[in-house]
């Protein structure tokens, strides 16, 4: 209860420079989450939803806030740059929790990708609807302290072609807590593809809470994933709620590469008839990595589909956690639910925590779940060593055969190009290409900017500790990244 | 043309649906018989009456007046997918003495013909020389153990086999070094409540190198009204031994709930092997879910010894509410755990049942295959944990829970939990949740099988897997009963 305390007179003493700096819509609810928040608190281990984290402990730290918006000295979108290949995106930014104004990429009439703050009154309706605060305590406390965050509405029967791209940086000197929402709302017939990254800048410790609401319409398609690379001091909670109508398909992809703590908790409410889901999750851990994914779908009228796949990789003393329930309601005949979480434990310390479940209250349907932990196939890496493929790079090859089958579920395919990519330097132990965005970042600003070359000497001391060269000092870092030079990318040649 | 073929089948399933629901409960009888009752409520006074009225040591007594006041700490279970109505255990009476004699009967000729009537009607007979199914019998009517067959047969191997109140009388160092061995006092809600208050059970003790020549078997039986039943079963396999052990159970239709708090403890020593099966047919309640025996037990089995094997084998068909989860901690390297289940809940009855396989040695292998049939307006989860720990290498696990759903107002429910904290298991899960299909149906029909032998042979099909475990005589049983405890076929 110690850990809420602190966020229960945080509030208290700072409402009022909260509420100035969000908005009406945003404001309307706080009292209703701080009240709900002050009942709950933060849950324990003995809460079956949390079982496997931590909450209490991981908010304990007396992590800094931007209550006040600060203005942010850089404009990120004259220095970085997503390098994936082939891929053009309407690229937005948010820095901890605040939007950035975005250079104007011609998107169809009427749609909205911005602030959420300043756009908040378009989605009245919306926001906060779907996520409520009675139910969950971080959704209660992201409620009452956030300010803005990413919004995107497409309007009724609106296409819009071009992937949007959101970069959520975390950047700060002191340790730093971040509150932000997101805001999906597709009108009937809308189709909208949605990339949001996040990547912790500064060898600090950060603690990001993450609300994000979709609301896909009849008719609807919405493709979204999301890319996690962050450092081993990061926390990341994040509350993503789903309601589905009629006919809509919805896809969902999570890549978890490079995390602290990560928690990502994913509710998806099917109401209309034909609706379709498809849930895809990929997490590789190693060191103290922890990553705990809690899914559940409701299927809560007839003819949905759900499919759900999540594989992790789990090495050295990473713990992995996965919770997915399936729900098929009363009279919800004709659902398809399947459900699959495979698990590769490569080393002894590493942890797996499954429960693959099902809740069924009608006869007419057809679900199935699996589960598995496991290591790789002693044969298969025996013949390829016969074959003359050393035994790492065997072993690379049945991991990356693991987790490819998720990756394929990805409908973007320069993006699944890309993370073909990453995910074989991640099993490398290579610096992954997020770090190129970093050198972009790194070359535009003015040398005794030491705030990213911090954060890219974190990147690679991280390097050198995975190869096993610790203790490489920061003079040697700093040295290493003068001679950093860019491969001549658009942003350097200019 | 396939419409009206499958209304046809609905309208045939149907009629089958009311014949089946007609079916009486067959055991639902009480039997007059003189009990000696004990007040009812639950506190030290009656804990110390029990104690007395069993004659017993003052350590047994001190164990149940410790588990006591333990219990008096602990809340009701709430993480069940049960709906629990409120229980008020100063309601019950948890004494019940149907033979009316301070010590239990010697001979056949004390017992109260009464008694043997009843056992007879159940299909369990107490006369060793009308015994033809080469089985020995406990049986146990509310609080106390009428008759024990076969054991002079089953001493000459040096077996023993026996009520529990006469182990703690003639064997107490044996009941004293197993006792809460496996299931602690501490463990539980119900595991506490059972040991303040435990009456009669069964001792089974299986000396070194003995395979046991005949199966054993208790057989429970609640008679008197607002009575609970606690009884505690204890069974020791020492090295290198077998034993196959069977548990019944019945009781009286009433209005009334019933509460059943059973413990079981398994240990199982180096080499030995224990199969242990359940045909659990308590009183389920009418169809409005009136009644009902609410079965809270606790089971578990140690695998202590090197290569040594436990198997659980239950059919789940009775009860209003069944929480109960036989478990196995196999901590000695080599041994190797089995559990397979059949829970069929029908009309408003609710089952949360399933298994724990907790992996400690090494190279231990453990095998769950669940079947749930759920019907009516019933609840029928599975819960199951597997845990494997840090040292116990080579560890392996294969589960398997199908449900299968007969008609749209149930229920069928799957919670597994895998814990895996070490590189070398393998584990893997698997369920599936289906009806029986139109398909099978009309394919059974056009080659002239009556939509009620359809039914009939799918159900028994799906369920085949774990009946075959069971032993020849309670396989046919529990055929029947499969049968017998389902009403809603219509796909």
């Amino acid at each position: 209860m110690n850990a809420a305390r602190q966020y229960i007179e945080l509030y208290e003493s700072h409402v009022e420079a909260i509420c100035r700096h969000g908005s009406p819509v945003m404001n309307a609810l706080r009292e209703q989450a701080f009240s709900d928040f002050k009942r709950m608190g933060f849950p324990t281990p003995k809460h079956e939803k949390y079982k496997y984290t931590d909450v209490e402990t991981l908010f304990s730290p007396d992590y800094g806030l931007n209550i006040n918006r600060l203005s942010i000295p850089v404009n990120p979108y004259e220095v970085f740059k997503c390098d994936v290949p082939n891929m053009s995106t309407a690229l937005h930014f948010v820095i901890n929790d605040t939007y950035l104004p975005a250079r104007p990429v011609p998107l169809p009439d009427g749609v909205i990708a911005g602030s959420l703050r300043d756009n908040a009154e378009k989605v009245r309706e919306y926001y906060g609807c779907i996520a409520h605060t009675s139910s969950d305590a971080i959704v209660a406390l992201n409620t009452m302290l956030a300010q803005d965050g990413f919004l995107l509405y497409v309007p009724k029967g609106v296409v819009v072609d071009c992937p949007l791209q959101l970069v959520n940086i975390l950047r700060a000197d002191v340790d730093f807590m971040v509150n932000r929402r997101m805001l999906v709302v597709l009108e009937e017939g809308a189709q909208a593809r949605l990339l949001v990254c996040d990547h912790a800048m500064n060898d600090v410790h950060f603690m990001a809470t993450q609300v994000a609401e979709v609301f896909a319409g009849r008719d609807s398609v919405f493709e979204f994933c999301e890319f996690e690379e962050n450092h081993e001091q990061t926390v990341r909670f994040s509350n993503l709620f789903v309601r589905q109508e009629g006919n809509s398909q919805v896809r969902l992809n999570g890549v978890t590469l490079h995390n602290g703590v990560t928690r990502n908790t994913i509710e998806v409410a099917l109401v209309g008839r034909g609706a379709s889901l498809d849930v895809g999750g990929i997490a590789i851990a190693d060191g103290r990595e922890h990553i705990d994914n809690n899914i559940f779908v409701n299927h809560q009228v007839p003819d949905c589909v759900s499919h759900e796949l999540f594989k992790y990789v789990l090495d050295n003393e990473a713990v992995g956690a996965f919770a997915g329930k399936v729900c098929v309601s009363h009279g919800a005949q004709h659902t398809e639910a399947r459900q699959t979480n495979k698990n590769l434990c490569a080393t002894k310390g590493a942890r797996m925590f499954t429960q693959p479940q099902l809740e069924i209250y009608a006869d007419d349907v057809k679900c199935s779940h699996g589960a598995s932990v496991g290591q790789l196939d002693e044969a298969a890496l025996f013949y390829m060593q016969q074959r003359g493929i050393s035994r790492d790079e065997a072993r690379m090859l049945l991991m990356f055969a693991f987790v490819n089958e998720v990756i394929d579920l990805i409908p973007m395919d320069a993006l699944r190009d890309r993370l073909h990519l990453l995910i074989e330097k991640r099993f490398r132990g290579e610096l992954n290409a997020c770090t190129d965005s970093a050198r972009h970042y790194q070359g535009a600003l003015s040398p005794d900017n030491g705030e990213t070359e911090r954060g890219l000497q974190e990147l690679k001391s991280r390097q050198a500790k995975r190869k096993g060269q610790a203790g490489l000092d920061y003079a040697k870092a700093r040295k290493e990244l003068q001679e950093l030079k860019c491969q001549g990318c658009n942003i350097c040649r200019q | 043309m396939q419409d009206g073929a499958n209304n046809l089948h609905s309208d045939e399933s149907n009629q089958y649906v009311r014949q089946l629901a007609n079916e009486k409960y067959k055991y639902g009888f009480t039997t007059d018989v003189h009990t000696d009752i004990i007040p009812k409520g639950l506190n030290e006074d009656i804990i110390r009456l029990i104690s007395e009225k069993k004659q017993e040591p003052k350590w047994l007594l001190e164990f149940r007046l410790k588990a006591y006041n333990h219990w008096l700490t602990l809340q009701m279970p709430q993480w069940a997918h049960l709906n629990i109505p409120p229980i008020d255990y100063q309601a019950i009476s948890y004494y019940a003495d149907p033979t009316r004699k301070k010590e239990g009967p010697q001979s056949l000729d004390e017992v109260d013909p009464e008694l043997i009537k009843t056992f007879n009607k159940l299909g369990i007979p107490l006369h060793e020389q009308r015994q033809l199914t080469g089985m020995a019998v406990d049986a146990v009517m509310d609080s106390v153990s009428v008759k024990t067959t076969f054991r002079d047969t089953l001493l000459e191997k040096g077996i023993i086999f026996c009520s529990f109140s006469e182990a703690v009388r003639e064997h107490p160092d044996l009941v004293k070094k197993y006792l809460g061995s496996v299931v602690g006092y501490r463990d539980n809600f119900f595991a506490a409540l059972n040991s303040a208050v435990f009456s009669d059970g069964s001792f089974v003790y299986i000396p070194k190198g003995v395979r046991c020549p005949m199966e054993l078997s208790t057989y429970f039986r609640i008679n008197a009204a607002n009575i609970g039943q606690f009884e505690r079963t204890l069974i020791v396999a020492d090295d290198d031994s077998y034993v196959s052990y069977l548990e019944g159970c019945t009781a009286p239709q009433r209005d009334e709930n019933q509460l059943h708090a059973a413990i079981v403890e398994i240990v199982v020593h180096d080499r030995a092997e224990v199969k242990y099966s359940t045909v659990q047919n308590w009183y389920p309640g009418d169809a409005e879910g009136k009644g009902g025996v609410y079965n809270f037990v606790t089971k578990r089995g140690h695998c202590k010894g090197m290569d040594s094997k436990l198997s659980w084998t239950q059919v789940e068909t009775g009860s209003a509410i069944t929480w109960k989860y036989p478990s196995c901690i196999l901590s000695g390297d080599n041994s190797t755990a089995e559990f397979y289940s059949v829970a069929v809940t029908n009309n408003y009855q609710q089952a949360d049942t399933g298994t724990k396989m907790i992996h400690l040695g090494r190279n231990t292998r453990s095998t769950i295959v669940s079947k749930g049939i759920s019907a009516g307006h019933s609840q029928n989860s599975y819960r199951g944990l597997v845990k494997v720990s840090e040292r116990a290498d080579n560890a392996r696990n294969h589960s398997q829970c199908d449900s299968l759903l007969l008609g749209s107002d149930c229920g069928a429910h799957t919670f597994p939990y895998m814990d895996i904290h070490n590189d070398t298991a393998v584990v893997e899960h698997e369920a599936t949740t289906s009806k029986i299909s139109e398909d099978q149906l009309f394919y059974c029909n056009q080659r002239g099988i009556t939509t009620e032998d359809a039914v009939g042979l799918i159900v028994n099909g799906y369920a085949k897997e774990v009946i075959n475990k069971l032993p020849m005589e309670f396989a046919v049983e529990a055929q029947k009963l499969l049968a017998v405890s389902l009403e809603g076929t219509v796909g």
